[in-house]
């Protein structure tokens, strides 16, 4: 398993996220900005997790529906939904999410492990959960969410 | 060591200007056209060059310099004539102090062959300089040829002044560069030494008495203090001659008085950043250099960064034109009057920021008299180059790439175009062959022609080897025109044999790509027997694009205006089937194939019926030609090319990616890539999809 940014951390910031039902966070560094949806332009042949791209002050940035690549339902997203500007390696990304529900402080000793299970989505993305005031939140590993990155780790 | 790392690229880039100088003067000094100031500038580059790699101990490159400028300062003092065969040592010179700085920059190793080489034919030259010399050689400064049997002491006396210290000049490098022409003894005079509550932090209180043992000649010593010339008091006694060591000159008694304490300051020390602009009436040699143009050195990622920006400026405005629009404020407002006002602004700033990336063509066309020479040589032709045009600007990045193309019309033009003497002589032309090689500006493009005075094109010869090769059918009808531009097409070489200069296997195919890859084009025109004439013309940035903005399916896509040959509208007849998928298009008596785009993009899955389309017939690469099938087409615009690849990755089928006025990404068409996929598989999609898992698997 790769090394990630958002996993070899201790005391650190986490942003949290909601996608339908259920929560995620990623690692506040790696956060550039979060900005309100706007219609992206596809990509022709582009995989189904890739909503297109948009214009970002000059630059094109690649959206990615993260409910879509993480396996979870997909609706066509409202002015509601939110992009989460990230900086993955030298690329900066946007993930399209439902909404940003909170920021979290912790150390490395909360994150419990991710169970063994079987799913291929769960042990490529996941790096540990959450436990917070009850919820469960999903620490993701982004350097896996990009097209190519995927395949490499394949 | 990050400053020093600093002064390292100064110097490197300071190199590329110094050699650029260098080869303008030579060619001058060449073409007879050359005056004193010439000289000194050709010489005062390789010194340059000399002076900064002595300071980062880039000895090979200290060496070879010292030798070639040993060979310019005979040429400097008339002790030898710039003739034909002394400049085309120099040239060559110029060429091999060019690679040895480049290679020092990249810290490869160098071939010390091929500077050993030079610096042989070089001395040769010294020696011939000696032979015409008519002046006892009281000025030489070759320190091989001096026949000095023993070792002199030189007393030399070194005053510095505060402008010394000012222009960052170091002594210790001095001593330490005296130091390498034999033993020195260095003492200090601090006896202007003020109290320190007196010292001026800026002044210069310290001078120096160098016993120096050397056989080296007084001018070698002079040498050295070159970069401080008049900026010290220099004394530089031969005790076998009259010893003068007096007290300063009387300027010197009051009012200059600090030098730095610390000796080793060569981190702070920018000896490479010097400007010679000592102007003060006091100046001893009374050497002047003042530099006429004021201009600064700006960081290329600066500029485009703020190329970028203004790209953004533009967009917004148009948005905001858009917005405003669409509240329904009215044309004649305040707000609407502010905007074009704006809109006026911004293009003109766009304009400017595209000119500090501007450059004159002259740079590439430096390049081209030493080409011609060789090649002239090679073939046996004789062969006189004219340039016009050679302040015609155009984007760096235009003129990088134009560099390649160019040579190859060049090399071309000579070994093709060009007829041998006698034969040009027999058809009444004189025995010299022109090239003329012109840059101008047409419609907002750049356009470069290449002509030659030679027999034009043999197109009887040129039909038949077409032909042969099957680019054409036997008997086809082409006009003269369709026939001069068979030499574009790939697998084209009339040469019968391989020449060593073209022929290569790199035809005109392949300049004809690398030029369409610059969004340019290339033609050529020919009348027998009085030469042909390649024109390209290509765009004068890459920043930009013209495009002409169509709809595939849903989808607003940017067409590349070059590629595009016409516009059309297909009639129900001229469509024809070849399978179920492919069909093709009937055109003046040919038949090119039809590629629906929305499809091959995957917009759509089924094909849109061709009459109700609008066609594009574009040109692609190796000059085949295809129709692309569209919805709708919207208009022509010019476009900000932005990369893909910067947050994503290339994708098959387009090329780049632009932002419209409505602040959404459009993309912007590979043609090229289009028609071949459709080409290689009829299957299109699923192609492009293979290439996908390829490029994703890798």
């Amino acid at each position: 398993m790769s090394q990630s940014f958002t996993s070899d951390v201790k005391a650190r910031e986490l942003i949290a996220f909601r996608i339908g039902e259920q929560e995620f966070c990623i690692n506040i560094m790696a956060v550039r900005e979060i900005r309100g949806w706007t219609l992206a332009t596809a990509l022709p042949h582009s995989p189904d997790y890739l909503r297109g791209v948009i214009n970002l002050r000059g630059a094109v940035l690649p959206i990615i529906d993260l409910a879509v690549r993480l396996g979870l339902p997909s609706a066509e997203p409202t002015a509601r939904n939110v992009i989460i500007v990230a900086q993955i390696e030298q690329q900066q990304v946007g993930l399209l999410v439902d909404a940003v529900s909170d920021i979290l402080t912790l150390n490395e000793e909360h994150i419990q492990p991710t169970p063994d299970v079987a799913s291929d989505l769960v042990k490529t993305f996941v790096r540990g959960l959450l436990p917070v005031e009850g919820r469960m939140i999903s620490l993701l590993a982004l350097d896996h969410v990009l097209p190519t990155h995927a395949l490499e780790a394949a | 060591m990050d400053s020093m790392a600093t002064i390292r690229r100064t110097f490197f880039q300071e190199c590329e200007e110094q050699l650029g100088e260098l080869e303008t003067g030579l060619i001058k000094m060449e073409s007879g056209t050359q005056s004193v100031d010439t000289v000194n500038a050709v010489f005062r580059a390789v010194h340059s060059i000399k002076g900064g790699a002595g300071i980062f101990g880039l000895d090979g490159l200290v060496k070879f310099a010292h030798a070639f400028e040993t060979t310019l300062d005979d040429v400097r003092c008339a002790r030898l004539l710039p003739t034909s065969t002394v400049m085309a040592t120099l040239l060559r010179a110029a060429d091999v102090l060019a690679d040895v700085v480049r290679a020092a920059r990249e810290d490869l190793p160098f071939d010390d062959n091929k500077t050993n080489i030079l610096i042989s034919a070089l001395s040769k030259l010294d020696q011939n300089a000696v032979i015409h010399e008519t002046s006892p050689p009281s000025e030489s400064i070759t320190e091989h040829s001096s026949t000095d049997t023993g070792s002199k002491n030189w007393l030399i006396n070194f005053y510095p002044r505060r402008e010394l210290y000012a222009k960052a000049n170091e002594t210790a490098l001095l001593f330490r560069e005296l130091n390498r022409l034999g033993v020195v003894n260095v003492t200090i005079d601090t006896s202007r030494l003020p109290e320190l509550s007196q010292i001026d932090v800026d002044g210069a209180y310290l001078s120096w008495t160098i016993n120096l043992l050397s056989d080296c000649t007084e001018s070698v010593i002079r040498d050295v203090f070159e970069f401080v010339d008049g900026d010290c008091v220099l004394d530089i006694a031969n005790p076998t001659e009259a010893i003068v060591v007096d007290e300063p000159p009387e300027f010197y008694g009051g009012f200059e008085f600090f030098a730095p304490m610390g000796v080793d300051v060569s981190d702070t020390a920018q000896p490479v950043e010097k400007i010679e602009v000592s102007v003060k009436p006091e100046n001893i040699t009374g050497k002047v250099e003042a530099s006429a143009t004021s201009s600064i050195r700006v960081d290329l990622e600066r500029v485009d960064r703020m190329i970028d920006l203004v790209g953004e400026l533009v967009i917004n405005e148009a948005m905001l034109s858009q917005r405003i629009l669409e509240a329904g404020i009215v044309r004649a407002s305040g707000v609407a009057v502010a905007l074009e006002e704006l809109e006026h602004l911004t293009r003109e700033i766009q304009d400017s920021v595209m000119a500090i990336r501007a450059q004159p063509v002259r740079s590439v066309f430096q390049r081209m008299p030493r080409l011609v020479r060789e090649v002239a040589t090679q073939t046996g032709k004789l062969v006189r180059l004219l340039t016009e045009g050679e302040g015609t600007e155009v984007d760096k990045t235009v003129i990088e790439r134009i560099a390649d193309p160019l040579t190859h019309m060049i090399r071309n033009a000579i070994d093709h175009g060009l007829e041998s003497p006698e034969i040009r002589l027999a058809a009444g032309k004189p025995a010299e062959g022109v090239v003329r090689l012109a840059a101008l500006h047409r419609s907002g493009r750049i356009v470069v022609e290449v002509a030659d005075d030679g027999a034009g094109i043999n197109r009887s010869r040129v039909k038949a080897k077409a032909e042969e090769n099957g680019l054409i059918s036997i008997d086809a009808a082409l006009t003269d025109d369709e026939i001069d531009n068979l030499i574009f097409l790939p697998g084209f070489s009339t040469a019968s044999a391989v020449t060593d200069i073209s022929g290569r296997g790199v035809g005109m195919d392949v300049v004809r790509r690398s030029v369409q890859a610059l969004g340019g084009r290339i033609s050529i025109s020919s009348r027998p027997g009085k030469g042909s004439t390649f024109t390209m013309s290509l765009p004068l940035t890459l920043a930009v694009l013209d495009g002409m903005v169509v709809n595939a399916a849903t989808h607003s896509l940017i067409v590349p205006l070059g590629a595009i040959l016409e516009t059309l509208q297909p009639r129900a007849q001229d469509v024809h089937p070849l399978d179920n998928k492919v069909r093709v298009l009937s055109l003046r008596g040919g038949y090119v194939p039809m590629v629906d785009v929305a499809m091959a993009l995957g917009y759509r899955s089924e094909a849109i019926e061709p009459t109700k389309s609008v066609a594009l017939l574009v040109e692609c690469e190796g000059g085949s030609q295809a129709v692309l099938l569209f919805d709708t087409i919207q208009g022509q615009r010019q476009v900000v090319i932005k990369s893909l690849e910067a947050n994503y990755r290339a994708v098959p089928g387009i090329a780049a990616a632009t932002v419209m006025g409505d602040g959404r990404v459009a993309l912007i068409l590979d043609v090229d890539a289009i028609v071949a996929a459709s080409r290689t598989d009829q299957s299109r999609p699923e192609t492009i999809r293979a290439d996908i898992t390829l490029m994703e698997a890798s």
